[in-house]
C-alpha cells in the first residue's frame, strides 16, 4: 500500500528505472470518515440555510390567509422542543455507554432516542395533519409553503435519523460495538445532534418570531 | 460488501481499538449534563417572552430570542458536537466557520435584496400615482 516507488522496464533500453512518486510515506488520517461526515453536515445546513432564507424572504406573505400567531400552538412546539432534547442527551449517554464498553446500555439508550425521535416527527405529522385539514396547507399562501417546507426537510431529516438509529441498532446488537459500529455510531451523533441545533433556529426563527404580531 | 464492510478484522485496520480519534475526545457525562441543562435554560426563556408577552415592542423580542438562538447554538456545539478549535487537525473549525460566512451571507443577501425588491419595485398605489409630479 505505501510503496513509494516502482520499477518500469523501458522497452528499448531494457533497463530498469526507479521512479520515485511523492509520497512521504505517512498515512492519511485512518478516521476521516468523522471529518467528512462533518463536511457533508456543513454542506446540509447551506441546505436549511437557503430554506431559512425563502421562508425569512416569504414568511409574511399571507395571501390573505392565516398568519403564524393564527396558526402556531407553542405549548406543542414545547413540547416537540423538549422531546428532541432530551433525545440529544440520550444520545449522549448512548456515546458515553459506548465508550465504556457496554453494549446493553448502548442500546437502550439508542432506543430512549429513538422513542423519543418517534415523539418528535408523531407531533409534528400531527401538526402538519390538522393545518391542512383545516385548509391551511401548503399551497394556501407563499407563507405556508416556505413554513412546510423548512419544517418538512427537518421533520424528514430526523425521521431519516431514525431509520440509521434502527439499522445501526440492529448492527450493534449482531455484531456487537466493533470499530466500524463506534465509527457509526460517532457520526449519528453527529448528525442527531445538527438536527438539535436547526431545529433550534426552527423553533426561533419560524415558530417564536412567527408568532409575534 | 456489508460482510466485509463490519468484518472485525478489517474494521481493526481503521486503527486500532483506542487509537481512534473520536476517542480522544473529551467525553463526560458532566459535560452532556450541563450541556442539556444549558440548552433547557436556553430555550424555556425564549418561550416565556413570547408566550407571556413580556416586551411590549415585539422588536425587542426578536432581537432577545435571536440573542438566546445564537448562545443555544454554541452551547450545542461545544457540549453535544464537541468542537473544538483543535479537533480534526482544525479543518473542523475551518469548515464551520466558511459555513458560517456563507450562511449569514445567504439570510442576510436575500432578506435585504428581497427587502429592497419589495419597496422599490412594488407598482405605486393609487394614492402616490395622484401625487405623482
Amino acid at each position: 500500500m505505501s510503496n513509494s516507488t516502482a520499477t518500469v522496464a523501458l522497452g528499448a533500453a531494457g533497463e530498469a528505472q526507479a521512479l520515485r512518486f511523492y509520497d512521504s510515506g505517512e498515512h492519511h488520517p485512518e478516521n476521516g470518515t468523522l471529518l467528512g461526515f462533518w463536511l457533508y453536515l456543513m454542506s446540509d445546513s447551506l441546505v436549511f440555510a437557503s430554506l431559512f432564507a425563502t421562508y425569512g424572504v416569504l414568511g409574511r406573505n399571507y395571501a390573505g390567509g392565516p398568519s403564524g400567531a393564527d396558526l402556531f400552538s407553542l405549548p406543542l412546539v414545547a413540547v416537540n422542543t423538549s422531546l428532541l432534547l432530551l433525545s440529544s442527551i440520550t444520545y449522549g449517554f448512548a456515546v458515553i455507554a459506548m465508550r465504556r464498553k457496554r453494549q446493553g446500555a448502548t442500546l437502550v439508550w439508542l432506543a430512549a432516542t429513538g422513542l423519543l425521535g418517534c415523539g418528535f416527527v408523531g407531533v409534528e405529522l400531527h401538526e402538519f395533519a390538522n393545518l391542512i385539514h383545516e385548509g391551511n396547507g401548503p399551497q394556501r399562501s407563499a407563507f405556508l409553503s416556505s413554513f412546510f417546507t423548512l419544517v418538512g426537510t427537518h421533520g424528514l431529516h430526523v425521521t431519516f435519523g431514525i431509520v440509521w438509529l434502527l439499522t445501526l441498532m440492529a448492527q450493534i446488537a449482531r455484531h456487537g460495538l466493533i470499530a466500524a459500529n463506534r465509527r457509526r455510531l460517532m457520526c449519528l451523533s453527529m448528525f442527531w445532534h445538527f438536527l438539535d441545533v436547526i431545529w433550534i433556529g426552527v423553533f426561533t426563527f419560524v415558530y417564536l418570531m412567527g408568532a409575534l404580531p | 460488501m456489508s460482510a466485509l464492510d463490519i468484518d472485525p478484522a478489517r474494521a481493526a485496520g481503521h486503527g486500532t481499538e483506542d487509537a481512534l480519534d473520536h476517542d480522544t475526545l473529551h467525553i463526560t457525562v458532566g459535560g452532556y449534563v450541563t450541556g442539556f441543562s444549558l440548552s433547557v435554560i436556553l430555550t424555556a426563556i425564549p418561550f416565556w417572552l413570547v408566550m407571556a408577552k413580556v416586551f411590549a415592542n415585539p422588536t425587542v423580542t426578536t432581537f432577545v430570542i435571536l440573542g438566546f438562538a445564537i448562545v443555544q447554538i454554541y452551547v450545542h456545539m461545544v457540549f453535544f458536537l464537541h468542537m473544538t478549535s483543535k479537533a480534526e487537525g482544525g479543518w473542523n473549525w475551518m469548515s464551520l466557520i466558511f459555513t458560517v460566512v456563507l450562511v449569514v451571507i445567504t439570510l442576510s443577501g436575500s432578506v435585504w435584496v428581497m427587502y429592497n425588491l419589495k419597496t422599490n419595485m412594488m407598482l405605486p398605489s393609487p394614492e402616490q400615482m395622484r401625487n405623482m409630479p
